[in-house]
């Protein structure tokens, strides 16, 4: 649906060049949910402006839908953004007009007949709920109220794809879950594409097929969520998941000898990481009954990402090598990953 | 009656002059008002759109534009009055009464209200103008739907400034023969030491600041949502 090639944004400033986003090449699949995520400062806002050309690419192509939009007519191009619905993190909505005539405002521009507009703006009042508040003003709603009009408004030209800048950022993480749940809803029903830009991890568990990870303008790692985020190659996505999850917290145990980790000669402080079918008890018991190897939980969860639950456990086996060797054998063959953080020594 | 002679002996002398001069200030107030809205409207649009970050960035346009508002926002009024002499004699025929002041009055306030206008546009969120770009809006729909009507509090806010401004202004002008409350001051109340008459000008020239502020500030709280 969008296609960046190579896409790269330097912008001119007093201070210097500053290389926002370089040499970036994606693919948004259709009917997809695709996040990005870095830290602050990585080129997120860059990229996601540069897909309805808030921000001309220096170099690059862009293409939308089939369409290249380097190449478009002034035209052309504002169709195409008619096309691609934008929400944001300070929400954007016309200070003077009323949350009716917010939504209304692209169809009113296009002239568009008046029963048309009506039954479309009333429409997507119900699916924001928020019909009873039709007459007020944009500041007499909370933030999360003027997050759903600024998706209606988003929405009232049937967008094929919907670009979201931190659309959750500016809000509570009850507000912001309504939200996601709502962005979620459109793709579903509407088949609408949607772009999540965010640095909050959970977001992207909440919502992504996809996702791909950005460092200093490159995108670093990109593919499914669950590949990405359980089998990261990038530190920068190994840094973001640890910043998100406590499984990180271990390696910080470890940095600091913290005797909940320090081990003996015999023992071996190993990672686990399983999906659903998998559940941890069983396999615990069965490698110390199978193998004799001897399991204690220094710590445990289960994340759904998007709908998938991946459970993780850092435990610390006890056993001759031979018996752990041969546990972690098993748990291989049982589809758990298997990560040896630290071996102890015969001191 | 026989008290307010002994307070106020010449105005009550004179009370037949106030009328016309009240006019005549009414008169400059509102023209000058309304003509430097009408030409300073379209400058400050040109002045936010072309600006750099504008949403159509023109170099030279907003350059022009900018230096000619410094230009005539840095001659004092007093200088713009001679400076304009020949203008005016070229349009109205005359150098005394109300239409002598038009030409002054106005050139020296529509720089002023361009600059009021173009900040009341300038506090309008950069997001805004960026959502309705990427709503497929034309510079000509953001200027009409985004510029023009966003901010018309601020814009309001605005205008109050500059024609309180403008009330000091015509006082100036009726020194020089122009007419109005200004030229009362100065005839009566200075060249024949009738200081009644100058407090009486002052009280009728504060109560109409104090009208337009009052007006001012109740037109932009209705029209704050
Ligand atoms: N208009 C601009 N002019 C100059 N530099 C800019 C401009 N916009 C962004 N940048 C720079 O480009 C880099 C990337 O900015 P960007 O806003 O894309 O980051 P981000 O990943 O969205 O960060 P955040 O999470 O804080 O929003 C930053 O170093 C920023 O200073
Ligand atoms: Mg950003």
């Amino acid at each position: 649906m969008i296609r960046l090639e190579h896409v790269t944004k330097t912008f001119k400033t007093k201070d210097g060049d500053v290389h926002a986003v370089k040499d970036v090449s994606i693919h948004i699949k259709k009917g997809e949910i695709y996040g990005i995520i870095g830290f602050s400062g990585a080129g997120k806002s860059t990229l996601v402006r540069c897909m309805n050309l808030l921000e001309r690419p220096n170099e690059g192509k862009v293409i939308f839908d089939g369409e290249d939009l380097m190449e478009a007519s002034p035209s052309a191009l504002r169709k195409a953004r008619a096309k691609i619905g934008m929400i944001f993190q300070h929400f954007n909505l016309m200070p003077a007009m009323t949350i009716y005539d917010n939504i209304a405002l692209p169809l009113k521009l296009e002239k568009r007949p008046k029963d048309e507009i009506d039954a479309k703006v009333m429409e997507l009042l119900d699916l924001i709920d928020l019909v009873e508040r039709k007459d007020s003003y944009p500041s007499q709603l909370s933030g999360g109220q003027k997050q759903r009009v600024a998706i209606a408004r988003a929405l009232v030209n049937d967008p094929k794809v919907l670009l979201c800048d931190e659309a959750t950022s500016a809000l509570d993480p009850q507000t912001t879950q309504n939200i996601l749940r709502l962005i979620r809803r459109i793709n579903e029903e509407r088949k609408i594409t949607v772009v999540v830009i965010t640095h909050e991890m959970f977001v992207v568990k909440e919502l992504c097929d996809e996702v791909a990870v950005m460092e200093s303008g490159r995108v670093v790692e990109q593919g499914e969520i669950v590949p990405v985020f359980t089998h990261p190659v990038q530190e920068m996505t190994k840094d973001f998941i640890a910043t998100a999850s406590n499984a990180g917290k271990v390696d910080e145990l470890i940095a600091k000898h913290h005797p909940l980790v320090a081990l003996k000669h015999n023992q071996q402080l190993v990672r686990l990481q399983y999906d659903s079918s998998n559940t941890a008890e069983a396999m615990i018991s069965r490698i110390s009954r199978k193998w004799g190897v001897d399991c204690s939980i220094i710590f445990g969860s289960v994340e759904i990402w998007r709908d998938t639950p991946i459970g993780q456990l850092v435990t610390i086996f006890t056993g001759t090598d031979e018996q752990i060797v041969r546990a972690i054998e098993d748990l291989k063959e049982n589809n758990v990953q298997v990560e040896v953080i630290k071996r102890g020594h015969i001191e | 009656m026989d008290t307010l002679s002994n307070l106020i002996p010449n105005v009550i002398k004179f009370a037949n002059v106030f009328p016309q001069a009240i006019v005549d200030t009414l008169i400059m107030l509102t023209v000058t008002g309304v003509v430097s809205f009408i030409i300073g409207l379209p400058v400050a649009v040109l002045v936010v759109v072309t600006k750099p970050g504008g949403i159509k960035p023109n170099r030279w346009i907003f350059w022009i534009c900018d230096k000619i508002i410094n230009l005539f926002r840095a001659i004092p009024f007093v200088i713009l009055i001679p400076l304009m002499y020949g203008l005016t004699r070229a349009i109205f025929h005359t150098s005394i009464g109300i239409k002598s002041a038009f030409v002054p009055l106005i050139v020296g306030t529509i720089p002023f209200m361009a600059r009021q206008l173009e900040s009341a546009m300038e506090e309008i969120p950069e997001g805004i103008v960026e959502a309705s770009t990427s709503m497929g809006m034309t510079c000509w729909q953001i200027i009409t739907n985004v510029y023009l009507k966003q901010n018309i509090p601020g814009m309001i806010r605005g205008i109050t400034i500059v024609l309180i401004a403008v009330i000091g202004q015509i006082a100036i002008v009726g020194t020089v023969g122009a007419g109005g409350l200004g030229d009362l001051a100065i005839r009566f109340g200075w060249q024949r030491q009738m200081s009644d008459i100058t407090f009486v000008v002052l009280i009728l020239l504060l109560i109409i600041i104090s009208v337009i502020q009052f007006f001012g500030d109740w037109l932009v709280r209705k029209t704050t949502h």
